[in-house]
């Protein structure tokens, strides 16, 4: 092996992808040939560091040093004067690392300061790309240990002792599920991982699977072993091609090490996996209509039970877990169900990954012990909210659950606490929304999604859906009444009591957690027929600030339909019965003189 | 829903001899459809009907099962899809940072509606699910191409650069 004197660590998730890193790598590249310094320093590409905001992310080891935003123009200087003198390039550093004449490691930094990460615990650490890296952070010694140690029933008795609950929303027991399967009575067994992140606004899954896939390969195999099963199958986004291609290079190379495949450590254990790409439907996400999707059929769910566990695919009993899931299982078995139990809450155990998106400075990918505050994740490890806004809400489990208020910014998160405020954990999205955010249009959106994707197979969610986004587009349009109010809430319950799957059941939590804690915004649209956030178009009020208008008539002359008017150098109005929101007079005003209520 | 396809279909012999031999190597696997349908989009770049027929015949499915996936999963496709192809992404990260606006602008600009392609057959509009690049929301994609933290201002630009 080549002894280098440094390592220079690329994100290649698909944030940094999107920012462009394939220039940056290739660059790099280039520059330590052209500075001979190719056989001292290696470059590696990553998965996800979790900062996306700051992407694309380059970290040179051994110092550490955090380039963030980094350009192909930057990377000739972080050569000559980095590598080449050993000065660090200051001026292109994640600023937050920087102190006077030294940098701050990582772990010191806010974003990273509260996190922990489990599943998380090799992305963008190691190259997701080879094998032997993944061996070298203890990979497959899980698996080893499984095999040449524990009886079934004992791995099954380390998941359920350790309290590991289902990370894709539902926080069912994992080890209980395994236990159903493993008691299940079949000739042949499956092991089935839900890589079907649907979720808008989440992409965990996503950032394991491209980080760190061997983690739920080992995971997949130790499960197959406990259950009794020696056929996997990974169902994955189609919309996710770099986490396929680095899952199907992780599965070739598991086969050639005999990692998968015949006689596992010449344990007579035989296991073999596959890939099934999903083709997007987000209906797929849920256990029943996913099985479905890998036989080959349209993804509609079916009636539970018999759950998986007992006829699941092709009838046989099956195991379906979820990626993070899975990412979690290696670490407890190394490290014991005991040492799992110590990070958490009493009835939430271990970690929990979120996808930090929306009105948020560190955009990104975090990994907290259940427990941690909402206030935590936003203000300190997310950096607050950009422009000076004020926060309004932050929306957790996607199309299925619910927006947040600020009066509750301080609840520890984990399963029980989200259900019990109305939202759910989901499968880790959190999106915040600051005051330009309006509430309504918020359910609105989530509810054309449901409405979209509702595979049509049962008519409370086929039809209910549809009704509850007439109401509220009508409630959205200023012509909701107080009655159309009640009748929503009155339609959210039966939805949520007659639907046959998840998607139907949930699919009214975000109407019903907007109405609970901002009802006064609904109301401001039924009754005074206006949007306080000025989003809702049919509502909105564009005014002029008399104060700020220098009557140099630009926006009179930009309104198509001639409802501005008043006398050069004194202000102008706008006639609001002629007014038809184009908001042409808004962006062309230099003065900012005009409002839109 | 369904749209006009407007193109009539003009598969290659070479093209169906792709099929073929995709359709021969998933013959009797089990769950085999659905892979197969992936792998013929990727051959003809759409799903149309006469590409249906031949999978049906092929793995001896019944046809009306064969579409019933096919207009399943918003994947796939009925109509072919423009030489460049929008995405705009609608999760909730970019709606909240103001993709609606964005895609009311491209749709302004290019006068077509989501899922319709320009008469020219060079832009096609799609609003997609998230692609996970959260980080720079509001995202756009053309083909491979992704652009981020998008304004309304910069829409014409970006399709500008898509001229020839």
């Amino acid at each position: 092996m080549d002894m280098v004197r440094g390592h220079i660590l690329c994100c290649g998730g698909t944030g940094c992808t999107s920012s462009g890193c394939e220039a940056i790598i290739k660059e790099m590249e280039a520059q330590l040939v052209a500075h001979g310094l190719e056989k001292e320093f290696k470059v590696i590409k990553t998965g996800c560091f979790g900062l996306c905001a700051l992407g694309p992310i380059m970290i040179v080891y051994p110092e550490g040093a955090f380039y963030s935003r980094v350009e192909p123009k930057d990377v000739k200087e972080i050569v000559e004067e980095h590598l080449l003198k050993g000065r660090i390039v200051k001026h292109l550093l994640y600023q937050e690392t920087v102190e006077e004449d030294n940098i701050k490691s990582l772990n010191e930094v806010d974003f990273y300061k509260k996190q922990m990460r489990i599943a998380l615990r090799n992305c963008g650490v190691i190259n997701p790309e080879n094998i032997d890296e993944y061996i070298a952070f203890d990979g497959y010694k899980a698996l080893g240990k499984v095999l040449t140690e524990m009886s079934r029933e004992d791995v099954i008795k380390e998941i359920k002792d350790s309290g590991l609950r289902g990370r894709g929303g539902g926080g069912f027991s994992t080890g209980l599920k395994w236990q159903f399967t493993y008691a299940a009575e079949g000739d042949q067994k499956y092991v089935a991982c839900n890589a079907d992140e649907g979720d808008p606004g989440a992409f965990m899954d996503r950032s394991i699977l491209e980080g760190d896939p061997h983690s739920v390969i080992e995971a997949m195999a130790i499960a197959a072993y406990a259950v009794g099963a020696n056929q996997g199958y990974i169902y994955i986004r189609a919309e996710y091609p770099i986490a396929v291609k680095r899952l199907q290079i992780a599965i070739d190379q598991a086969k050639e090490y005999g990692l998968l495949g015949k006689n596992i450590f010449e344990t007579g254990f035989d296991f073999d996996l596959e890939i099934r790409l999903g083709a997007g439907a987000f209906v797929c996400g849920e256990e029943t209509a996913l099985m479905t999707s890998i036989e080959g059929k349209r993804g509609e769910p079916r009636p539970r039970p018999p759950f998986p566990a007992i006829k699941g695919l092709w009838a046989k009993p099956t195991l379906l877990n979820n990626v993070e899931t899975y990412a979690n299982i290696p670490q407890i078995i190394n490290n014991g169900a005991a040492w799992f139990q110590t990070i958490g809450t009493e009835k939430s155990k271990g970690t929990k990954v979120f996808a930090l998106g929306g009105k948020i400075n560190n955009t990104g990918l975090v990994e907290i012990p259940m427990g941690t505050t909402l206030r935590e994740i936003i203000e300190e490890i997310g950096g607050g909210i950009p422009n000076g806004k004020k926060f309004k809400a932050a929306q957790t489990g996607g199309p299925s659950g619910g927006c947040i208020p600020a009066s509750l910014m301080d609840t520890p998160i984990d399963y029980d606490s989200l259900i019990a405020i109305g939202s759910m954990m989901g499968s880790g999205g959190l999106i915040v929304m600051d005051e330009d955010n309006c509430m309504v249009d918020i359910a609105k959106f989530f509810l054309e999604f449901t409405v979209d994707e509702s595979c049509g197979k049962c008519t409370p969610c086929r039809i209910g859906t549809k009704r509850l986004l007439e109401l509220l587009t009508k409630i959205t349009d200023g012509k909701g009444t107080m009655e159309d109010l009640d009748k929503l809430e009155e339609l959210c319950y039966s939805i949520k009591a007659s639907s046959l799957c998840g998607l139907g059941q949930t699919a009214p939590n975000p109407v019903l957690s907007t109405l609970q804690y901002f009802r006064d915004e609904y109301e401001a649209h039924v009754r005074d027929k206006k949007c306080p956030a000025g989003v809702c178009k049919a509502l909105a009020q564009y005014t002029i600030d008399p104060d700020k208008c220098k009557g140099c008539s630009l926006c009179a002359r930009q309104c198509p339909v001639g409802a501005i008017s008043g006398q050069v150098k004194s202000p102008f109005v706008i006639d609001q019965e002629k007014c038809i929101k184009c908001g042409a007079c808004q962006s062309a005003c230099k003065f900012n003189a005009i409002d839109k209520k | 829903m369904e749209k006009k396809n407007t193109l009539p279909f003009n598969g290659t012999k070479e093209q169906e001899q792709r099929l073929m031999e995709v359709i021969a190597e998933h013959k009797g696997q089990q769950g085999a459809t659905i892979p197969v349908l992936h792998k013929a989009q990727e051959i003809y770049g759409y799903l149309p009907i006469e590409v249906q027929k031949m999978i049906s015949e092929g793995l001896d499915v019944p046809l009306a099962e064969i579409y019933g996936i096919v207009t399943f999963y918003t994947q796939f496709s009925l109509n072919p899809k423009g030489k460049y192809q929008i995405g705009v992404c609608l999760g909730t990260a970019c709606y909240v940072k103001g993709s609606g606006d964005i895609l009311e602008k491209i749709k302004e600009i290019l006068k077509i509606d989501v899922g319709e392609c320009t008469p020219d057959g060079k832009f096609s509009l799609e609003a997609t699910r998230c692609v996970g690049a959260c980080g720079l929301a509001p995202v756009v994609t053309i083909n491979e191409d992704v652009y981020g933290r998008l304004v309304v201002a910069d829409v014409a630009d970006m399709l500008a650069k898509y001229q020839d």
